[in-house]
């Protein structure tokens, strides 16, 4: 039985691809079997970030149809074992994914799988509501400002109502991952602070990470952040893995950097 | 600032979500049903619903001008 985790947010551009990448990753790399689900039905990306856009053959709404299977469909990463992705149809048809063709397919992979991580599109209209209703685990992916965090809310109330698991009369996981997080900004009081974000949303902060040029340069390179284990966004990807499987990691990238002797000297 | 104006909204959507759908549309016909008879503004009938161990209590705010 495979747990599924969805990455969700409400808004659109907070980092969610981003972090369902890394994530899925990241799982994959410590020994378990993990898929990566685009639900971003028109708007396909996730193929982008993980660099196997000219690998995509069928997608999710084949195999839903029937038009193709899961073999056929899946594309296994070539530089982590155990990762697999599910890409996205870029048909205009935002009803493709009915709910029972996407149970059908979930359950197949959870024979198989060990976890589902699932990327959710922007809303938090139904397209949002199909990728996070058979969700064990929700991380939710906030930006410190106002409608983000808002969203976020919005989406929290969601989970705790229209989830397969709330209809059940059970609880789904809720884990806060702040992005984007640019502590100068912060300092300066243009961003809500994590202790702001996490006072209001009251839910479990999974991890920070923070804005950075390495992200744009990932996704440039078709390769997800954590990999750039020399990067501070890639660092903080993993430590964020490393608390889902309960180890204790204290946050870090809070605070503003000190330039160090070196770097004022060079003036960087 | 920021976070004081967020808690303050995000607390009010909560209440909303946690109110039952039909109280929204029942606020709009019981505003209906008082503008036969008095001209007043949306924000002068306000719907509550509290819920308590045993029982609901419906609490109606109205207030008519002078
Ligand atoms: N930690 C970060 N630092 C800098 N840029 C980021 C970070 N996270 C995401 N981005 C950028 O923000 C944009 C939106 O990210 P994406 O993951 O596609 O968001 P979503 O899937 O929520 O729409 C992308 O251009 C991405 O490179
Ligand atoms: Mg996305």
């Amino acid at each position: 039985m495979a747990k599924i985790i969805v990455v969700t947010s409400g808004k659109g551009g907070v980092g969610k691809t981003t972090t369902s990448a890394s994530i899925g990753t990241g799982l994959a790399q410590r020994g378990h079997k993990t898929v990566i689900i685009d639900f971003d039905v028109g708007l396909r990306n996730l193929d982008l970030i993980m660099g196997c856009e000219r690998r995509v053959v069928y997608d999710f709404v084949n195999v839903i149809n029937g038009e193709s299977n899961l073999k056929q469909t899946l594309i296994k990463d070539k530089r982590v074992d155990n990762l697999y992705i599910l890409p996205a149809s870029q048909t205009r048809d935002k009803d493709a994914l009915t709910q029972e063709g996407v149970e059908k397919v979930l359950d197949e992979l959870s024979e198989d799988f060990d976890f589902i991580v699932c990327d959710s599109p922007a809303g938090i209209e139904r397209g949002a509501q199909m990728a996070l209703y058979f969700a064990d685990m929700a991380i939710v992916v906030t930006n410190p400002e106002v409608s983000s965090v808002r969203d976020s809310d919005r989406i929290l109330g969601i989970l705790q109502s229209k989830s397969r698991k709330a209809e059940k009369g059970e609880v789904v996981e809720e884990k806060l991952l702040v992005t984007r997080y640019n502590p100068e900004r912060v300092e300066e009081g243009e961003m809500l602070s994590v202790e702001d974000v996490k006072e209001i949303l009251a839910i479990e902060l999974l991890g920070v990470i923070p804005e950075s040029e390495a992200v744009l340069k990932a996704s440039n390179q078709g390769s997800p952040v954590i990999l750039d284990d020399e990067s501070n966004s890639g660092k903080a990807y993993s430590d964020a893995v490393g608390r889902l499987f309960g180890e204790e990691i204290e946050h870090r990238f809070l605070e503003v950097e000190k330039k160090g002797f070196f770097k004022r000297l060079m003036g960087a | 600032m920021a976070k004081e104006r967020l808690q303050i909204i995000v607390a009010h959507e909560r209440n909303k979500r946690e109110q039952p759908e039909y109280i929204e549309k029942m606020q709009q016909e019981i505003l209906a049903v008082i503008r036969k008879y008095v001209e007043i503004d949306d924000e002068q009938v306000k719907v509550n619903l509290d819920n308590n161990d045993e029982c609901s209590i419906l609490e109606l705010n109205v207030t008519l001008p002078e």
